[in-house]
């Protein structure tokens, strides 16, 4: 009987502990992340231009607004090209690059560096050297077609290359970054099972293909997923690079909704837009990675 | 056998070059912004992206270090990664240690919130904490952007953190409660001292995204005053925009701090990052 009031006490002590803890983070993120979230859902159901107080509550009529827009829609189907642009170029090149330097070990370090670079810019900057880089006056490509005699290439000036100009780029920036997270997926792989397999006669190739590639797809499943998310989210380098232009051409969910609210100041519609986003991006996480699981049980 | 070393050493040395050309891909655009750099405004247009600069022109830098309002910008930066990241690192492991370590009511359901809050877009978030930022007076100072880089780093600082809390062998703090040490000081004493690694992979892991912001510090400042390093580029790019010599010199200044950490940090750069990466 004394035991176990003793214990009670010290499982209501825990619980205590523990809520003094977590308070500081619960706090943090109840009022930068779910509190906003709700705020949003509620104010895609106002016209309001974010400054005055009087907010009118104008019933589904944002809602109706952003399932009939076709700039939304626009937006909507760029992301999911940078979304699968990005799964198709990015993951294999990352698996490749990080399958080189776990076989080339410390010889190739001048390599990971040089790799890494991209990863160390923000993307501002990265939206920026890109601009100029591939500019139609001073930048690579023109300079490049000169030399063979041809004349200016305009990349990002061109409505039908601009977002497939701008997913080269969004290529540059992140495919280290899925090359440090699939070195990370190999480092976790123990030295024994390669000397094991060497042992039993297995070349190096042999061993990537049918040990550590398989040993891989979990890293490669949530890499997927992180790559979807992002893709989806996608904002700083678009907006500093082309602003969504030329037209809507490279507009995308984030510039769109950033436009709606923070220029033209229509922050109900712009919460529409971005509360839109939320759905959309939670679905096709959740469909993904269904998917995915799926596939892992065969 | 020995036909099937050869054809193991041709497959390396075509890998070799692969990876040789995708060494040019990632290097070439740094090297375009470096050496533009160091360009006069005519030279870039008269020469072209591809020449070499003819002498090392410095005026594009002098007039940026020399530049007041880069420093400010500068400063205000270094601010908020500062005092971000104390928040962040002492936030995380107060959170990570029960999570990790105790038993409770609620404790999956607390884990859960975290992760799933690892992928909420900013987006959906702007306006109410654009709103929360105008009625606590803190818009438009550098305050306003730290609690907002802390909210938003937390989720995978906690996840990261939990994890690495849960490989801490349980001995060592019984012993401590065997000493008679109560929770709180175990924290202090025994867990933090212990969770350095983690911590040090996180700090740099949330660094480099921190010194990077750009969202929030557009849409929460307006002031040059006000605005960190991200923003001055914006800014430069206003004034300077037909300046390609100018902006990529601006450019280069902006990534050196990251360069240079990275050369003295490398390997535990590198390490930081995949511990970030493992949060699938």
């Amino acid at each position: 009987m004394k035991n176990k009031s003793m214990a009670d006490r010290r499982s209501r002590d825990t619980a205590i502990c523990a809520v003094v803890f977590l308070l500081p983070v619960l706090l943090l993120m109840a009022i930068f992340l779910f509190y906003p979230i709700v705020q949003t859902f509620i104010n895609s159901f106002t016209q309001w231009n974010g400054i005055s107080a009087d907010k009118v509550f104008n019933g589904w009529s944002n809602w109706n607004k952003l399932v009939h827009d076709p700039k939304f829609w626009q937006a909507f189907l760029n992301n999911v090209k940078i979304m699968v642009l990005s799964l198709v170029i990015q993951m294999p090149i990352g698996i490749l690059l990080a399958t080189f330097l776990d076989t080339g070990g410390r010889k190739f370090n001048l390599y990971k560096i040089v790799w890494f670079l991209p990863l160390l810019m923000s993307s501002v900057a990265v939206g920026y050297l890109f601009r100029y880089f591939l500019a139609t006056k001073d930048g690579i490509f023109t300079g490049l077609s000169k030399l063979f005699g041809g004349g200016a290439v305009d990349l990002l000036g061109n409505q039908k290359t601009a977002l497939y100009a701008v997913i080269l780029v969004i290529c540059w920036q992140f495919i280290p970054f899925y090359m440090v997270y699939y070195m990370a997926g190999y480092s976790s792989i123990s030295e024994d099972l390669y000397e094991a397999a060497a042992i039993d006669g297995a070349t190096r190739s042999q061993y990537i293909r049918s040990i550590a590639l398989p040993m891989l797809v979990p890293t490669i499943k949530s890499a997927i997923i992180m790559s979807v998310v992002g893709s989806l989210k996608y904002f700083d380098l678009v907006y500093v690079m082309t602003n969504g232009g030329p037209g809507t051409s490279t507009e995308l969910m984030a510039t769109y909704m950033y436009k709606n609210s923070f220029v033209t100041y229509n922050m109900g519609y712009g919460s529409a837009i971005a509360a839109g986003m939320f759905i959309l991006i939670t679905a096709i996480a959740a469909l993904i990675m269904k998917v995915l699981n799926r596939g892992g049980d065969d | 056998m020995v036909h099937n070393k050869k054809k193991v050493k041709i497959g390396w040395i075509i890998a070799v070059i692969v990876a040789t050309f995708w060494l040019l891909v990632a290097f070439v655009p740094f090297m375009f912004m470096v050496l533009t750099g160091f360009k006069e405004k005519l030279e870039v247009i008269m020469g072209g992206a591809l020449a070499f600069p003819k002498g090392f022109y410095l005026e594009n830098y002098k007039t940026i270090i020399t530049d007041v309002k880069f420093w400010v910008y500068f400063r205000n930066s270094v601010i908020v990664l500062l005092l971000s990241l104390l928040f962040l690192l002492l936030f995380s492991a107060f959170a990570a240690y029960p999570l990790s370590r105790f038993k409770f009511k609620g404790r999956n359901f607390i884990y859960m919130l975290v992760v799933a809050s690892m992928s909420i877009p900013i987006h959906v978030t702007m306006i109410p904490v654009f709103q929360l930022a105008i009625k606590t007076h803190l818009y438009d100072t550098i305050w306003v952007l730290i609690p907002v880089a802390v909210a938003f780093a937390l989720p995978i600082s906690v996840f990261i953190l939990t994890g690495f809390m849960e490989g801490i062998p349980r001995e060592l703090e019984e012993a401590a409660d065997i000493d008679g040490c109560g929770r709180y000081r175990r924290f202090f004493e025994v867990i933090l001292p212990l969770s350095t690694p983690g911590l040090s992979t996180l700090a740099i892991y949330n660094g480099v995204n921190i010194w990077n912001e750009f969202i929030f510090a557009f849409t929460l400042t307006q002031s040059d005053g006000n605005r960190t390093l991200p923003l001055a580029l914006w800014n430069y790019q206003g004034q300077y925009s037909s300046n390609t010599a100018m902006i990529m010199a601006c450019l280069t200044l902006s990534v050196l701090p990251m360069i240079i950490m990275f050369a003295i940090l490398q390997d535990k750069l590198v390490k930081g990052m995949m511990a970030g990466a493992v949060k699938g």
